[in-house]
Parts: C-alpha cells; structure tokens; sequence
C-alpha cells in the first residue's frame, strides 16, 4: 500500500450528490465520492446497476440532473459540470482519457495505429512528424504491438489488439485522469489476462488516477485500491478493494462476491 | 486550347439559341401556352410554387414552359425572381381552420363533424392509361358537386386535442427566423425546420418519410387530417390599423397523429406531425409532416436511433434542389488547376514509389 | 449596356449591405468563415454564386473588373460572369490583372503580384477545411471556437505515412494569423505562398453554403506542415511552352492521341504580357497575339462538346 501513503491534501476528482434519471427510472442517484492522485477507484455491479451511466456523467458525456464533479485543475478545483464546452473538451483532450468498451468507439478506424496514437500529440501542438512516429513506435512497444504494425488501421487488428492500441492513444499525452468502461469487456479470458497484466503494469508505472466501471471483480482486485459497489443507481457499499472483496458487508455485495466464488 | 479562344462566348450565345430552338420544338405543333399549363398541369405548376416559395401560378407556369417542363430548373427560375422582390411586408398567419376545403379526409376517424370530401384526388382511381385522351380533348362533364359548406370545418386533432389525448401545440409571440433571409443556423428551431421542409424537394422529403416508415426513425404515423383548401391572406395595414384581405391562396396541410409512449413530463399522448404547402401538394405535405416527426425527437424525449430522417443537419442541409443540383452539375466546370495538381501530384508519388522498388530489388 | 431592370450589380441594397456587414466582419477575424444569408442568384449555386454576391457588394460604377477560372478570361464560366456584371452593372472589364481592381477567380491566384488597393474575389465551393474529416457544421464549428486542430494534422500525418508527404494538391489547408484553420478554395498549393502578406485584399465567398471569409493585406497565411515534413509548394518541372516562363503554373495540353503534349500558363493574362514583351517558349513565338495563338492551337486540340 505505498501508493496510498504518498496521498496529496486535495482530492484529484471530487464528487457530491450526482443523479441522473431517465424519466421514472433511476440512471444513478445521491453519488458522492472522493478520488485522489495516484488512486484507482472500481465501479462494480451487474448491467443495469448504474455504473456505466455515472461514469458518462463524470466524464462529461452525459448531461447529470444534479450534484457536482469537482476536479482539480492545473488553475484550481473546477466544477466541471458547470465548466463551458471548450473549456470541459480542452480537459477531455488532456488532463481527462477515456477508454471504451468497444474499441470501435475510442479509435478511428480509417486511421492508421500511427495516426490514432499520434493525434492526441497533433492535438496539444506537436509538429514533428519524425516525433510523432517515435512516441507512437514506443507507445506501440509499451502495449506490445509490434513496430511494424504501426501504418496498419486498428480494422486489420485482432479485439485485444485494438483495446491495447486505444489505451496507447489515450495514454500517450500522460493525462491525470482516467475513465475505464470495462476495458477488458467483450475479450477472449486469455486475452482480458494479458491486458489487465499490461494495464496493471502502465498503472504502476505511470502512477496514474483511474476510474474503472466493470463488472469484473478480477479487474477490480487486480486494478484497483479502492472499491464502490452500485445496485439500482445507488452506491451500497465502499472502501478498500481487499476490505470489500473479502469481508462484505452489504448483503447485495455479499451475493457479488459469493457469486464470482461458484464460478 | 480551346479554353483561350475568343470563340467561348460566341459558343455559349450559340447553344442558348438552340436551346430556345429545342424549346419550342416542331414548329408545325401549336405553341404551348402558359393559361395552358396553369389549367392543365396544375400540379406541376404547384409543385414549382411550393419549391420555389412563391405563390404565382402564372410565373411558376411561365417558370415550366421556359425550362422545358424541368421542375427542379423551373424552381430556380421562381426562386432567382423571388429573390430580388421587395418585400412591403409580412401577412398575418393564415388560418386554416377558416378553410374551404375542396377535399379533407381523416384516416383516425370515420367520420367528423364537415365529414370526409374526397375531392379532386387520384386515389381510387384504377391507373389505367387513358387513350381518350391521346384524341383531341372534350370537356369532361361537369363533376356533381355539393354546395360549398359555409361553416368552417374545424380541425380533426382539435378533437383529440379536447380531450388532452394529444401533445398540445402551443402558440410562440417570437417572430419565426426567415429561411430566405437568414444563413441557416443548427440547431434550428421547428419554425425554421418547417420552412426548410415545405420548400424542400418533394422526392427528398417523400424518400426520408418512406424511410421512417420502414423503421429508420419509425414514428406510427396516421393521417389525423388532410385538407386542400382556399385561405384569405390578410395584411394588416398600419394606416388602417385593421388587417385587410389581400387575397386567395391555394393550401394543403397534414396533421399526423403519432404513437407516443410518454416522456420523462407526460404521460402517455399521440403527439403530431405537420405540413403545410403551396397548391394541391398532397404528397408533399404528408411526406413533410412525417419528416416534421421524425425530427421532433429530442423535444419529445425519444432516443436518437441514428435514423436519418431523425438527424436535423442532414435533413436540412440536403433537402434543397437548388442548391442540390448547382453543386452536382458545377462538376462539369473546368476544373484543369485541379486536375493538373492532383497530376503531378500523382506522377511524383509513382515515381519515388518507382524508384523504391527498384531499389529495393537491387 | 447596363440593364435598367435591376439595381446596378444586380442586388437591391440592402442586400448589398448585409452582404458588407459579413464582409467587415470577416475582414476584423481574418479566416473566421462568417455566415451570411446568401440569395439566389440567377447563376446555379456551385458556379460562383458565393463570388458573385462577394464582388456585387463590393463594385463601384469606377470599378474595373477582371473575372478568371482556371487562370484564365476566356473560359466559359469566366465569360458568363463577366458578361453578367457587364449587364447589370455595365463597369469596365479587362483583362489586364494590373489594371483591375476587383478580380473575381476560381481556381487561381494571378502570377502577377497584387497591388494595394485591389481586391481579389474567390469562388469557394466548400469552404470548411474539416469538412472532409467532420461532416457536421454543428462539430466544425466548435473545432474552429475551441482551435481545436488536431484532426487536420492527423490527415497530413496519414498522407506522409502512406506515400512518404502530403498527398494534398490543391485546396491546401492554411492557418491565418495563427488562429483559425482555412481552407483557400480549390486552388493549386503552388498558389498558396501568394495568400501570405498580399498588399491586396482577399475575399472569399460560398454561397451555397452561405459563408464569406477574408484574408486582409499584409496577413500571414502559413501553409500547413511538420517541422521536418515542410510545406512544398512544388509545379510541374517545364517551362511554359508558349512564353517560356519558368515560374508561373502550367496546364497541360494533351496536342495528339500519341502521348504528345505541351505545357501553357493557366493564367493567360500573364502568358499574353510576356509575349507581347518579346519573350518564347518552345513552340511559341513572341509576335503573336494570344488570339492567333490560341485559334493556331484549334487545329491540334479542336474545341469540344464541352464548351456549350
């Protein structure tokens, strides 16, 4: 637990009473949680449990009907909710990452593995073609993707290999934060190994903040320091992963954890 | 080198001369007349006014004989001229509740108070060729008509509209943008959507209702009402301080009566689609009120299917002929600078890719 | 002869004016594409219409008016638009790039240089430089407020790792001033140096898309490029074969169906003057007029279809 000695005073994402319904039905509601730098925080819960929808809410792509979600930017702790568009997509493009679920939504499919992880560089201002080439040759080496690859499109890469190619390009600017939709959802079980294995070693490595939804408790216990547990749009439990997974408390969390037992 | 030979005007004022020579065709057949075309291809001289946004029967029928009975170049024709008008004013809003309606049907109910007049339509006609009509013309007998009902026939919807079992449409103060006046801003309020739409091309419009009625954007429309009609138009005129009437126009609107299944606010209503259009356009409008659904989504809390009728930029942006069909046929301009660029262009990249492989086999 | 039927260049005032208001604005935000109410014009849209209402805003019964496409006064659009302004406007026209003072073109900037005082109209068929990788003016829009850049570069990194530089020959993407993105219209990348620090002013008008945009004299347009991938404003390698020049842009002239063909200046004004001035190219020769040039060439690639 050295990385969570190693705490700042102020919380890197700070969130307070956010809800979102859908009419009558609940997306998440009354949500309040603080995520500090260097953290990773787990969302588990079953699809339809709220996890996915408070995600897009914190990451700005879905408009929440209340509560805020305060960050920490280099010019002070700002609400984002009430940031404007210009400033809330100036962060989306480099403080803040995304990986999808899909890795068709997070990529650009005509574009090549180059130019995918490139764009984020163009984006902040690089303009060295030279440069751009060695940080994605790079990049692609840290997600083990073969060099040679690297004027291929991501439609000529197997599912694990666009996930992999996605977490590159986000990566590649070293945002502060970063949003995870089930990164290994929709991947062949050896193949969900290797990238988590990857992803806990760039963690690691980079220090990085993340928010993880899944409803995986692998990934969480691989992942994350820190655990939130949602049923029907509410949080019934939280703490640390371990403290979670191996004396829940909530019975809701209970059934979770014996459940992925029998399997 | 033809491009610099002087001869380019005297060509082009040759072509426009053949041209009018092509217009007139076999001299030894009577000419066409405009009073012609306005009697007797009605609908196409109401088509041209709809699009061209300009109620004159007798421009839009001069519009058809110039262009050689080319509906979309008639349109430009008419919209050209509209455009240079001056405009001495607006009209106050047309009430179509105040309607003589020469045909009104409702598809939601069998009968209504004014019930259904099925009037001048093709409908239940058998679409047999008639060769009587290759004979020189007789005047058909006179149709038996009923007399022209005095009292007002009052809207279909209004009777849904009565009960609360239909979204209400609620009057707005702010004047309406001008579509001919103003660039286009996205995203467009209804008002502008309407204008865009009604002025729009009829097989465009008719293609992306079809569309939602396959399941792109599918909307369970019905026609709640359909009526073609005489209105007065009437002008208030500021000296007077009352509004006087200035005149008679031909309309045709459709409400439709959509399924809905409530929303985050309401509970469960029909909601609506509608048109309004120039002339005895029934296609047109109905066609047009079904895109006015489809594109309603967002107000009325519906999911963005991806459909294309549902996306508003897409729609408005390429529902203009005019504007269609001067870019499609601008491809015919030289284009040599281009062209010539993207030449070289290619001769360099064959050649380095040349030179690589022959290097490479070395 | 100026047609009396309509106010002089064809549009009633207020037009006019509305017309001048975008004009100013675009001018005070150089390369900001400003939205204008666009009217129809009796010319179809796509065929200069967004020029058209640009240069009848801005004539003077003083004015002198040249009109170019491809480079050239002779081709058929140039004719039909010059001819228009000659009848509803009835200003003098030249062909003289010196002695115009409004110049409408599609396609071309004049070798010539540009001298204060002129204005330089451009036809723009599609005026958004994103529109390629963004369909949605709704998104264009706010890449171009956010500055947001990035995609352009991908495209021009896409060119260099598929055929080694940019495979981009004309309607080459330009930053104006160093904040937004602008696409010059279709004209050759060659032209594009011409855009930077011209004493002219440059205006551009899309009608069908309604946007008017401007590059005001002495305003730095820079090419896009990486730093070791530079903006390359190459032609093709041959003098022109009429007047000789070495520097002006060619179009080539397919002269038989064996592979035989010459290059010319696209723009005929400046090919004109350096005959007139006694200068030759390969097949050329200098006392000819350009008429006699270009009825000498008839024989060779005889006028098309394409001409009506």
């Amino acid at each position: 637990m050295s990385r969570i000695e190693k705490i700042t005073p102020a919380p890197l994402l700070s969130v307070r009473n956010l809800s979102k319904r859908y009419g009558s039905r609940i997306g998440c509601t009354d949500v309040s949680f603080d995520l500090w730098p260097g953290e990773v925080l787990g969302i588990v819960g079953e699809s339809g449990s709220g996890k996915s929808t408070l995600l897009s809410c914190l990451a700005g792509h879905l408009a929440p009907d209340g509560g805020e979600v305060v960050f920490a930017t280099v010019n002070g702790p700002q609400d984002t909710l009430r940031m404007s568009e210009p400033d809330r997509r100036r962060l989306a493009r480099t403080d803040w990452a995304f990986v999808h679920q899909n890795p068709r939504d997070g990529l650009r499919m005509g574009v090549t593995a180059g130019g995918n992880v490139g764009e984020r560089l163009m984006a902040v201002g690089t303009r060295n073609y030279g440069s751009i080439r060695d940080a994605a040759t790079d990049w692609l080496g840290r997600v083990e993707i073969d060099a040679n690859r690297i004027d291929d499109r991501p439609s000529a890469f197997s599912g694990g290999m666009q996930q992999r190619l996605q977490i590159a390009r986000n990566l590649v600017t070293g945002p502060r934060l970063v949003f995870m939709d089930e990164p290994t959802g929709g991947l062949d079980v050896s193949v969900q190994a290797r990238l988590l294995d990857l992803l806990r070693g760039l963690v690691r490595e980079m220090g990085l903040s993340a928010i993880i939804v899944t409803h995986d408790l692998a990934v969480v216990r691989l992942l994350a320091d820190r655990l939130m547990v949602m049923k029907s749009g509410h949080v019934v439990e939280q703490g640390l992963t371990d403290q979670v997974l191996d004396d829940p408390q909530h019975p809701y969390t209970q059934l979770l954890v014996s459940s992925v037992l029998q399997v | 080198m033809y491009v610099a030979v002087k001869g380019g005007e005297r060509a082009i004022d040759n072509a426009h001369a053949f041209l009018a020579e092509e217009r007139r065709g076999d001299p030894a057949i009577p000419e066409l007349g405009t009073a012609q075309i306005r009697e007797q291809l009605r609908l196409s001289v109401n088509r041209v006014m709809a699009e061209g946004s300009l109620y004159d029967p007798d421009l839009a029928a001069l519009g058809i004989k110039q262009s050689r009975g080319d509906l979309i170049e008639a349109v430009f024709l008419i919209r050209a001229y509209r455009t240079t008008l001056p405009r001495f004013g607006a009209s106050r809003p047309v009430d179509t509740g105040k309607m003589t309606c020469t045909r009104r049907i409702s598809a939601t109910f069998k009968d209504a108070p004014g019930g259904q007049i099925l009037g001048p339509t093709f409908d239940y006609t058998h679409r047999l060729l008639d060769f009587k009509l290759l004979a020189d013309g007789q005047t058909p007998p006179a149709a038996a008509t009923a007399p022209a009902n005095e009292s007002p026939l009052p809207h279909i919807t209004g009777f849904l509209d009565r009960d609360g079992l239909i979204q209400p449409e609620t009057g707005n103060a702010e004047t309406p943008p001008d579509l001919t006046r103003e660039p286009m801003e996205l995203p467009a309020p209804r008002a502008l959507r309407l204008q865009a739409l009604t002025r729009g091309d009829e097989g465009f419009i008719l293609s992306l209702a079809y569309s939602t009625q396959r399941g792109y954007g599918r909307t369970h429309a019905f026609v709640g009402e359909l009526r073609i009609g005489t209105v007065a138009v009437e002008m208030e005129i500021p000296e007077l301080g009352f509004a006087v009437e200035v005149g008679e126009i031909e309309l045709t609107e459709c409400e439709t009566v959509n399924q809905f299944t409530g929303s985050k606010t309401e509970p469960p209503q029909f909601t609506r689609g509608y048109g309004l259009t120039f002339g005895q356009t029934e296609r047109k409008a109905i066609a047009m009120s079904l895109v006015d659904r489809a594109l309603r989504w967002r107000e009325l809390g519906e999911d963005d299917t991806g459909a294309p009728a549902q996306d508003e930029e897409f729609v408005l942006m390429h529902a203009d002929n005019v504007q269609a069909t001067g870019f499609l046929e601008h491809i015919k301009l030289p284009h040599y600078v281009d062209f010539q660029s993207e030449l070289e262009l290619i001769r360099k990249l064959r050649t380095e890719a040349i030179a690589a492989r022959t290097e490479a086999a070395e | 002869m100026t047609d009396q039927s309509y106010n002089f260049a064809y549009l009633d005032e207020q037009t006019k004016r509305m017309i001048r208001r975008a004009i100013l604005k675009a001018v005070a935000v150089p390369g900001y594409q400003v939205p204008f109410a666009s009217r129809e014009m009796p010319m179809p849209y796509g065929w200069g219409t967004g020029g058209v209402q640009v240069t009848a805003a801005c004539l003077m019964p003083e004015d002198v008016l040249k009109v170019i496409d491809q480079g050239a006064d002779d081709t058929t659009n140039a004719v039909s638009i010059r001819k228009f302004f000659q009848r509803t406007a009835g200003v003098a026209t030249t062909e003289a790039t010196s002695e115009a003072t409004i110049i409408q073109t599609r396609h071309r900037i004049p070798e010539q240089a540009l001298t204060a005082g002129q204005i330089l109209v451009y036809q723009v068929p599609i005026p958004e430089p994103l529109r390629f990788l963004e369909p949605r003016e709704t998104e264009t829009r706010k890449m171009h407020s956010l500055e947001e850049y990035g995609l352009m570069h991908v495209k021009l990194y896409e060119d260099i790792a598929r055929h080694g530089s940019i495979a981009t020959a004309y309607a080459y993407p330009v930053k104006v001033e160093g904040r937004y993105v602008m696409d010059p219209s279709p004209i050759p990348k060659f032209d594009n140096p011409k855009l930077s620090d011209s004493p002219a002013l440059q205006l551009f008008g899309a009608g069908r898309e309604q946007r008017i945009y401007a590059v005001p004299p002495f305003t730095r347009v820079v090419s896009l490029d990486f730093d070791d991938h530079p903006f390359d404003p190459s032609k093709a390698p041959h003098d022109c074969d009429l007047c000789g020049a070495s520097e002006s842009y060619l179009d080539e002239v397919i002269t038989d169906d064996s592979g035989g063909r010459m290059f010319v200046c696209s723009d005929t004004d400046f090919c004109r003057t350096r005959r007139e001035a006694g200068h030759a190219g390969r097949l050329g020769e200098a006392q000819f007029s350009s008429k006699k040039i270009a009825n000498s060439f008839e024989g060779i690639c005889p006028p098309t279809g394409d001409e009506a």
